[in-house]
């Protein structure tokens, strides 16, 4: 019998082209994404004066520098950002690949329309000029971010060079606990490994609980894997994947799809299959999340408290501890919940979804924000969605803004930033020193716990808010 | 892509762990043109200059002796975070052409090596202690040979490193990938052929 293989190393082997005794491996591009950050990549194309080798084969989105206030591109906050936007439009235009731009309803955020459209299938390899990118292996893909050098490759080529990363399993024992969502098990496993923990390799997400989620929430958990310093993340196709892609624009269908299903269900790790590390998590332990410090490994349950770097052995960590608590401007011992905030924002490739927004206003309906705090949905089309199930009216009653789609607030490049020293709830997957604008703070969190801390100015568990009528702290 | 052989520089010990690419140039810069004559004052930005543009005297490239360093020597994770090619541009920019740590985040690596710039692993005690030599001496110098794959600490020891001998061969010579790659031609055409056939799906 062959030898039983890992879903990372059935997809990889079917995608290489070259493989060299330096353990190099030219391996085929089935699909790539840019968005409008890709912009080095494609003066680098033009430098070589190669043309795109697949067109039909990359698909093109702005989200970064987009206006979220007004979609269109006179509402961007100046000069330089728009022609972000419009440079994007104009080498979709030379190149001829496919756009879906400003004014489009299906522009939104590229890992969020990627899956969308359908253009994300399971067995594929991805690649997007985006550290992000690991989101797609949720579906059952190889995928992962590239550099603009490898984007400009990956454009001339459709191929791309990399060395075999390991693999490794991390497996969620027993049952997950009442409250907690999908951005809470990640968090928590990235407290647990550490924000390094999985570099240099392919993470597949495995156990009962992962099989249990949407195919949205495992978005949300591949989302991050980055932030664990994973290559990808990836989650089994199953029925809930198969039924996720099916009846997508650039899905398969009929004769192909039945085709397709069939491949796909041969994707699954073999038993037996060894990973060259396993990790083993007990669920049980887990509860809503929040970061306090600087590094998405800096989480704990908000029943906690910011921790005292005194207790930290090794002189570098405590540094580094010091550090963060230093500049989120926070006191060893003090509660998470008495730390208060001054924005709320739900959105981001993490938790723009759906049925992120339709957790988020569950929490807020018939209540009122405490503080500024906004929604930006992750692309056009989970904000019509949204608006069909009147949700735009259950946040903006509660005094959210309802925004235009785009990364927003969790990168700050298109203008909609935090103020130096100011505090942000944030759904989004990066709490790192300066990343929501120069001295932000940011805590990050899922949807119910943003939305819970935007109705009461603080960081607060949302079990108890969810089960008290609105106090208005 | 300039060839990388042999480097002798300064070298500045970077204590900090899990160092961000938004940290080494914050995104609100990504957008600049590369030609931008401040390009250099990219890197870093907000940990090496306060709000007026004003010089932060504490961090360590704006201390006299690492003025002119073009070695890093990094704490774990270093370029952890965000694709950003920029964050290579901004080292580059100021003259830096390796980087030493005992981890990186994975896409930096490969963004270095498509710039000419070289990152070397080493163990976290080496790390360690490379960047507590070169604080015992500051504005030491360092010396990396690419082709034996050796680096000499600000002590006069020599450790041996590992480099990917694909990456290696491209730095001595000054190779892009691009070249390489169409070398293959024949292999991604034959690949394309029978791929399109296998997945038909994938090819409406
Ligand atoms: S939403 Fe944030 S993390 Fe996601 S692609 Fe946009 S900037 Fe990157």
């Amino acid at each position: 019998m062959a030898q039983p293989r890992t879903m990372f190393d059935k997809i990889w082997e079917s995608h290489v082209i070259v493989d060299r005794d330096d353990g190099q491996t030219l391996l085929y591009v089935d699909r790539h994404l840019c968005h409008d950050g890709s912009f080095f990549a494609f003066d680098m194309l033009r430098d070589t004066g190669l043309p795109v080798r697949r067109p039909d084969q990359t698909f093109t989105v702005p989200d970064h520098y987009v206006p979220t206030r007004g979609h269109e591109l006179d509402d961007a906050v100046d000069e330089e950002r728009r022609e972000m936007i419009v440079k994007l439009d104009r080498n979709a235009k030379q190149f001829d690949l496919t756009i879906f731009g400003l004014g489009d309803k299906r522009q939104g955020i590229v890992h969020v329309v990627g899956p969308e459209q359908g253009i994300t299938q399971p067995g594929m390899l991805m690649v997007c000029g985006d550290s992000h990118t690991s989101t797609h292996g949720a579906l059952g893909a190889i995928a992962f971010g590239i550099g603009a050098s490898e984007v400009s490759h990956v454009l001339a080529t459709q191929s791309i060079w990399q060395r075999k990363p390991k693999t490794m399993r991390i497996t969620l024992t027993g049952a997950r606990p009442f409250g907690v969502l999908a951005k809470d098990v990640i968090l928590a496993i990235i407290a647990r490994i550490g924000a390094g923990a999985a570099l240099g390799h392919a993470v597949e997400y495995a156990g009962p609980i992962f099989a249990a989620m949407s195919a949205e929430e495992r978005l949300t958990v591949c989302n991050m894997s980055i932030e664990a310093g994973a290559r990808c993340g990836m989650i089994a196709p199953d029925e809930t994947t198969f039924a996720y892609v099916k009846g997508r624009p650039y899905a398969p269908a009929g004769e192909a799809w039945q085709k397709a299903v069939a491949y796909w269900k041969t994707l699954p790790s073999d038993p037996g299959a060894t990973f060259d590390k396993e990790v083993g998590i007990a669920a049980d332990d887990i509860a809503p999340m929040v970061t306090w410090g600087t590094s998405p490994e800096d989480a704990l349950p908000i029943t906690g408290q910011v921790p005292d770097p005194a207790d930290e052995a090794d002189a570098a960590r405590r540094a580094a501890k010091e550090k963060a608590i230093d500049y989120m401007g926070l006191v060893p011992g003090m509660k998470l919940t008495d730390i208060r905030i001054d924005k709320a924002f739900i959105g981001s490739c993490t938790n723009g979804r759906i049925e992120d927004l339709r957790i988020a206003a569950a929490v807020v309906k018939g209540r009122r924000v405490a503080v500024p705090a906004m929604v930006v949905p992750g692309s056009g089309l989970v904000k019509e969605q949204a608006e069909k199930e009147g949700l735009d009216r259950v946040f903006t009653d509660a005094g959210f803004e309802w925004l235009e789609s785009g990364c927003s607030m969790c990168v700050g490049m298109n203008g909609d930033t935090i103020d130096p020293g100011e505090r942000s709830a944030s759904t989004s997957n990066r709490n790192f020193v300066g990343r929501q604008g120069p001295g932000a703070r940011t805590h990050l969190m899922s949807p119910a716990m943003a939305a819970a801390a935007a109705l009461s100015g603080r960081l607060c568990d949302v079990r108890e808010l969810s089960l008290a009528p609105s106090e208005g702290d | 892509m300039e060839p990388f052989t042999s480097l002798t520089a300064t070298a500045v010990p970077f204590d900090e762990v899990n160092v961000d690419t938004d940290q080494i140039i914050p995104s609100r810069l990504m957008r600049k043109p590369r030609e931008d004559a401040n390009y250099h004052t990219f890197l870093f930005h907000d940990l090496r200059y306060n709000e007026d543009g004003s010089e932060k005297p504490d961090f360590i490239l704006n201390q006299a002796p690492y003025r002119d360093a073009r070695i890093l020597v990094a704490g774990h994770n270093f370029g952890c975070g965000s694709s950003r090619e920029v964050a290579v541009f901004a080292l580059m920019a100021n003259g830096f052409r390796a980087v030493i740590a005992s981890s990186f985040g994975d896409i930096f690596f490969g963004n270095c090596f498509n710039n000419g710039v070289l990152p070397i692993r080493v163990t976290e005690e080496t790390a360690a202690r490379l960047r507590a030599d070169l604080h015992a001496s500051p504005g030491a110098s360092m010396t990396i040979e690419l082709e034996p794959q050796t680096l000499t600490g600000a002590d006069g020891t020599e450790y041996q490193f590992d480099v990917d001998p694909f990456r290696k061969h491209c730095l001595l010579e000054g190779l892009d990938a691009i070249g390489l790659t169409l070398e293959y031609e024949n292999e991604i055409e034959a690949f394309e052929d029978r791929y399109r056939q296998e997945r038909s799906w994938l090819y409406p």
